[in-house]
């Protein structure tokens, strides 16, 4: 299908005697905001590294972008954005010059970042802060400014690990019309999540469990196939058959 | 080149935000410069000595007052029992004592000889071997005297002799801080340059915003020239404060050769150096590794170049060592160049190690370092 973005082939991920991620097959749609969802130590974050083109797999295949991750990590990196789980803003640059910074190893002109930086920052109601200090910024608007900062360089795809962590609920709520507002712009997002509330915004939702895909569907279908009142109690059936620690 | 604007743009807003590197720029070359060359001085002066004297004759007399109007021993006491003058050596309160027998005099004069016996306290060895040295010279002054006095026969005065007249070539007081000055600066820039270097990119690592960089097109040569740029900007411009201002105005050092030559030298080491604190960093993952390993490597460095111990009076392992080393290089082309006025022709082998040396650390450090795992 000509509007996939992101196709994976039995990827595998082995760290010496560890599989951590293991034989994973899924599709993610343009477009669509795909919900990654495991307990901790599932593999989510091994999988979104090596589909960032930042951790080389160690079977399997997967395009992204309709780049190999194998041999075309590079050219992945020009057609996505990534929000790490750490924070991963400069603190001690401004607003504006994390901003002119990211935009600029993208290849935006300065013109360009000028004019949308401001037009951005106004959105986030973040216009009075250009020039303060990124590490003085309360962690909620960090954390809607990394998001803004990731999607600058209009990405067709961005990967956002945990991106809410730690962040007040309606600070969540502001995050998440952030994300439905770069779907609506045809970027296509990968999300992982613990929040089961968030799991409900997903189109789509993937539960790992020790390393392997074990449930793919709309939130729905999902609950209904497993007979479930809400995302909790399907996270739970799911999870508690796992057999490897949380670490 | 685009990219490696906005890479530098991003480094000198960080590195000019970060008040103490700052002042590590600016106060490091001032205070290292004033302090280092004031103490690191080998000439030994105020010598304590002890005499026992069993003689008390004149010529006793005069061989003291020959030793400790020489200006480099401090006469802490004159006493008549040895084991008194050892009680001084022991209690560290004497560095050497001189014992002058008795019937000093009276065998000198009626068998043409005599002893005087030396105690050296050789816990500083440095202070021993030269106070000792000193003391000796005098005493074989004193002999001269001695016998030019009594020159009995006329015959000895024809006597052949070779008088040695050394003449110091490039520095001929001997100052010794015109030899550790240069020196003490290339120690400067090497600190300089390999610490921040290694620190400043194990910390992007440490923080975690080296993964969102590698999550971008960044190529990894634009990515190592935008940290390598900034701290050899950094580099010259803390060489330029200690040999331009301090060395010149505190120390009256002025370099007789050809700055250009000093500087484009400069240039080519910092590359090496910095490429040395760029490789440490693609091996650590924590500040606190590169820390301690950029130490070590810096410490031996340093050691081994002959700043402070000549080159020639190592072993030939250390000597192996010593040229594998790129701070002996710099150290030999500073002295040459400013204390000698060298010119290209004199240290075009050493450019050719340098470049050797640059292309070394930086390919192996660009080879290691990975944007993916």
């Amino acid at each position: 299908m000509t509007d996939t973005v992101i196709q994976t082939e039995k990827l595998t991920k082995i760290f010496g005697s560890f599989t951590a991620v293991d034989a994973i097959t899924f599709d993610v749609k343009k477009g669509e905001i795909f919900g990654f969802l495991g307990a901790n130590g599932a593999g989510k974050t091994t999988a979104m590294r090596m589909l960032c083109g930042l951790s080389v797999p160690s079977g399997g295949e997967a395009t992204v972008a309709g780049f190999s991750v194998k041999n075309q990590a590079e050219q992945i990196k020009h057609s996505i954005g990534y929000m790490s789980q750490k924070f991963s803003l400069y603190e001690d640059l401004t607003v504006y010059e994390n901003i002119r910074f990211f935009a600029g190893i993208y290849g935006i002109e300065r013109k360009t970042i000028r004019a949308r930086s401001s037009e951005m920052l106004q959105r986030l109601g973040l216009g009075d802060q250009r020039n303060t200090l990124v590490g003085s910024l309360p962690l909620g608007w960090k954390q809607k400014l990394a998001f803004s900062v990731a999607i600058f360089h209009s990405p067709r795809i961005v990967f956002l690990d945990e991106p809410t962590g730690g962040v007040d609920p309606v600070t969540r709520r502001q995050f998440w019309d952030l994300i439905y507002e770069a779907s609506d712009n045809g970027i296509t997002v990968f999300v992982t999540t613990h929040y089961m509330d968030e799991a409900e915004y997903c189109n789509r939702i993937s539960m790992m469990v020790d390393g392997a895909i074990k449930a793919l569907d709309t939130p729905a279908n999902l609950k209904s196939q497993f007979q479930a009142n809400d995302m909790d109690e399907v996270f739970y059936r799911l999870a508690r058959r796992a057999k490897r620690k949380s670490y | 080149m685009k990219t490696l604007i906005f890479l530098l743009e991003k480094e000198f807003h960080q590195i000019f935000r970060n008040a103490i590197i700052l002042r590590m720029i600016i106060l490091m070359p001032v205070i290292q410069l004033i302090v280092l060359p004031l103490a690191a001085d080998f000439e030994i002066k105020d010598i304590k000595l002890v005499v026992v004297d069993q003689d008390r004759s004149s010529y006793a007399r005069d061989l003291i007052n020959k030793i400790t109007s020489s200006g480099y021993f401090k006469l802490v006491d004159c006493i008549i029992s040895t084991e008194q003058g050892l009680e001084y050596i022991e209690s560290d309160e004497a560095d050497v004592v001189l014992e002058v027998p008795p019937r000093f005099e009276r065998d000198l004069i009626r068998e043409r000889q005599q002893e005087v016996y030396l105690y050296i306290n050789a816990i500083n060895g440095t202070k021993a071997n030269v106070g000792g040295a000193y003391l000796s010279q005098v005493i074989h002054d004193f002999n001269g005297e001695i016998r030019a006095e009594w020159r009995p026969l006329p015959s000895q005065r024809s006597s052949p002799k070779i008088e040695i007249v050394s003449n110091n070539w490039f520095n001929p007081l001997l100052n010794y801080r015109v030899f550790m000055v240069p020196g003490i600066l290339v120690l400067l820039v090497t600190m300089i340059g390999s610490f921040m270097t290694a620190l400043n990119i194990v910390k992007e690592k440490e923080v975690g915003t080296i993964e969102q960089i590698n999550v971008t097109p960044i190529k990894r040569h634009h990515f190592v020239l935008g940290k390598l740029i900034p701290f050899w900007v950094i580099g010259m411009f803390v060489f330029s404060i200690g040999l331009l201002i301090v060395a010149r105005f505190l120390y009256g050092i002025v370099p007789v050769g050809n700055l250009l030559l000093l500087y484009g030298y400069l240039a080519l080491y910092l590359v090496a150096i910095l490429g040395v604190g760029l490789l440490v960093s693609t091996y650590s993952q924590t500040q606190q590794q590169s820390m301690s390993l950029v130490f070590f490597i810096m410490m031996i460095f340093i050691l081994m170049s002959g700043l402070f111990s000549s080159l020639e009076s190592m072993p030939p392992w250390a000597q192996v060592m010593a040229r594998v080393n790129p701070v002996t290089y710099f150290i030999e082309v500073m002295r040459m160049v400013v204390m000698k006025g060298s010119e290209f022709k004199h240290i075009s082998s050493h450019f050719l190690v340098m470049i050797g040396f640059a292309l070394l650390s930086n390919f192996w450090a660009v080879f290691n370092y990975r944007k993916t795992n």
